[in-house]
């Protein structure tokens, strides 16, 4: 692809004064660093750090009947989803194949609102769009930007700018007015810490991300620190870990079926997903810790102990956190077991490895006390 | 010292050749985490795959400059990976070869030529 027809962020001029190192990814011309993968890695796990993710697909889903309809392509229930909440999701294929995963939510009383991967992001409009009924209705938000803030430090940074931040728990969700402008909030994100992510309008984007990074604890955080964090948090990245060919079941995320929609079997793909759910998928995606030697990365196969080939790696890389080499990977259900020891082959050599639980490393996420 | 147009650097000491990857390398691949030496007794021919350098994000190869014998690897790169950041000209060598020809080593790039092409990136 060339430079030409990559698409750009409302903040491409910013990361580009930040002297950050650009890529393609998903058809964006996105920061991939600014000072250092390492670097932003560990300042996002100690203080905050701050990312542009306004390449991925924001919408909302309106009408009287949004939930109920938007029911229809995901495995979620939205219906029994109180205001102020939002949840992760999976959007769905008929064979209950993994079209991508998306986190939906109700910041207002106005529907749904619905952030989903960027290179998916036209096809998943599309299928939402061309299957409402009645009077739902799906508007693309093309004129908003994302950010996310993430780390320990968030929260008390965020609160400076507005208190009210600080009384949302994680996966909590507002629309309101921050920096002047009309913004949706929600105490979530894909780095394992505690953070938020906000919409924010275009125009405003730039303003708002200079003003954060005027705070001493905050830095910009690139695509390749993103990916470390996330893959250390165990949270799979769609395309990769995840994909039309993977169940949510095979993929490790039966927590996104949602109970009611388990027991109503109404999701698409159900009959096969509720199956694998009862009694097992053939194979599974399980978190590796990587012995010795080099980096096991995204295509490494992974044998047994006998040297049989039994899966592939979806993603890996070294853990700066952990400083070991973690990767995940698909392998048959009976090799899936906690501490069951396996190789994987990195050019030609095999490494010792085995099961481990994720996320590698704990999530931070801030839950409210009960009441 | 000398250099390829895939960023490696040769520096002859006698008739071996001190082989690793220039500061323009280390910079664009961050930082390093892991370093795959080619193995003693490796016979190698220029632009072979012999080593391996791996930052967060990737594995990119290391090409053969010139043709030889691999006969020492620099060993310490295995538990100090970043010295390849910090250093790349000197304790962050990869590895010797002695050299079949030290005139393929005085074809290979001088540092005003490297210079020039580094501009033209």
């Amino acid at each position: 692809m060339t430079d030409q027809t990559l698409k750009t962020t409302p903040l491409n001029a910013a990361h580009r004064a930040l002297g950050a190192r650009m890529v393609p990814f998903a058809g964006y011309d996105m920061p991939v660093q600014y000072e250092g993968v390492l670097a932003e890695h560990r300042w996002t796990r100690e203080h905050a750090g701050l990312f542009d993710v306004s390449h991925m697909g924001q919408a909302k889903i309106t009408g009287a009947d949004a939930e109920t309809q938007f029911e229809r392509f995901v495995c979620g229930d939205y219906q029994g989803l109180k205001a102020g909440k939002q949840r992760y999701s999976l959007l769905l294929n008929d064979k209950g194949g993994i079209l991508d995963d998306l986190m939906a939510g109700k910041p207002d009383h106005d529907g749904l609102f619905v952030v989903v991967n960027a290179a998916c992001k036209d096809a998943d409009f599309a299928r939402i769009e061309a299957g409402l009924q009645g009077d739902a209705k799906l508007t693309r938000l093309e004129d908003r930007a994302l950010l996310a803030i993430q780390g320990p430090e968030a929260a008390e940074v965020m609160a400076a700018h507005e208190p009210v931040l600080a009384e949302m728990g994680f996966m909590d969700t507002a629309r309101l007015k921050l920096f002047g402008e009309d913004c949706y909030v929600s105490r979530s994100g894909y780095t394992g810490e505690d953070g938020y992510e906000i919409s924010i309008p275009a125009a405003a984007a730039e303003r708002v991300w200079n003003t954060l990074l005027e705070d001493a604890r905050v830095k910009p955080i690139g695509l390749g620190a993103r990916d470390s964090l996330r893959l250390e948090a165990g949270l799979p990245l769609y395309g990769h870990d995840a994909d039309e060919g993977t169940t949510p079941v095979e993929a490790a995320l039966t927590f996104a079926l949602s109970k009611r929609r388990r027991e109503a079997a109404d999701f698409p793909g159900a009959e096969r997903i509720l199956k694998q759910h009862a009694e097992g998928a053939d194979r599974v995606r399980v978190g590796l810790h990587v012995k010795e030697g080099a980096p096991a990365r995204e295509g490494a196969e992974i044998a047994d102990e006998d040297g049989n080939l039994i899966g592939q790696i979806t993603s890996g890389g070294p853990s700066p956190t952990l400083g070991k080499n973690i990767a995940m990977g698909y392998v048959p259900a009976d090799k899936a077991a906690l501490g069951t020891a396996l190789q994987v082959i990195v050019r030609g050599r095999a490494l010792p490895a085995e099961v481990v639980a994720m996320p590698f490393v704990q999530q931070r996420y801030y839950r409210k006390p009960a009441a | 010292m000398r250099f390829t147009k895939d960023h490696e650097w040769v520096r002859l000491e006698g008739d071996v050749a001190v082989v690793g990857i220039t500061q323009y390398a280390a910079d664009q691949l961050g930082d390093v985490v892991f370093v795959e030496t080619p193995e003693v007794g490796k016979i190698v021919s220029p632009g072979d795959s012999f080593a391996v350098v791996e930052s967060v994000k990737a594995a990119s190869d290391v090409y053969a400059p010139v043709a030889g014998e691999v006969v020492e690897a620099n060993t310490d790169l295995g538990s100090a990976p970043e010295t390849v950041n910090s250093d790349p000209t000197g304790a962050g060598w990869f590895c010797k070869i002695k050299v079949a020809d030290k005139a393929q080593v005085e074809a290979l790039m001088d540092q005003a030529s490297y210079d020039a092409f580094l501009a033209t990136l």
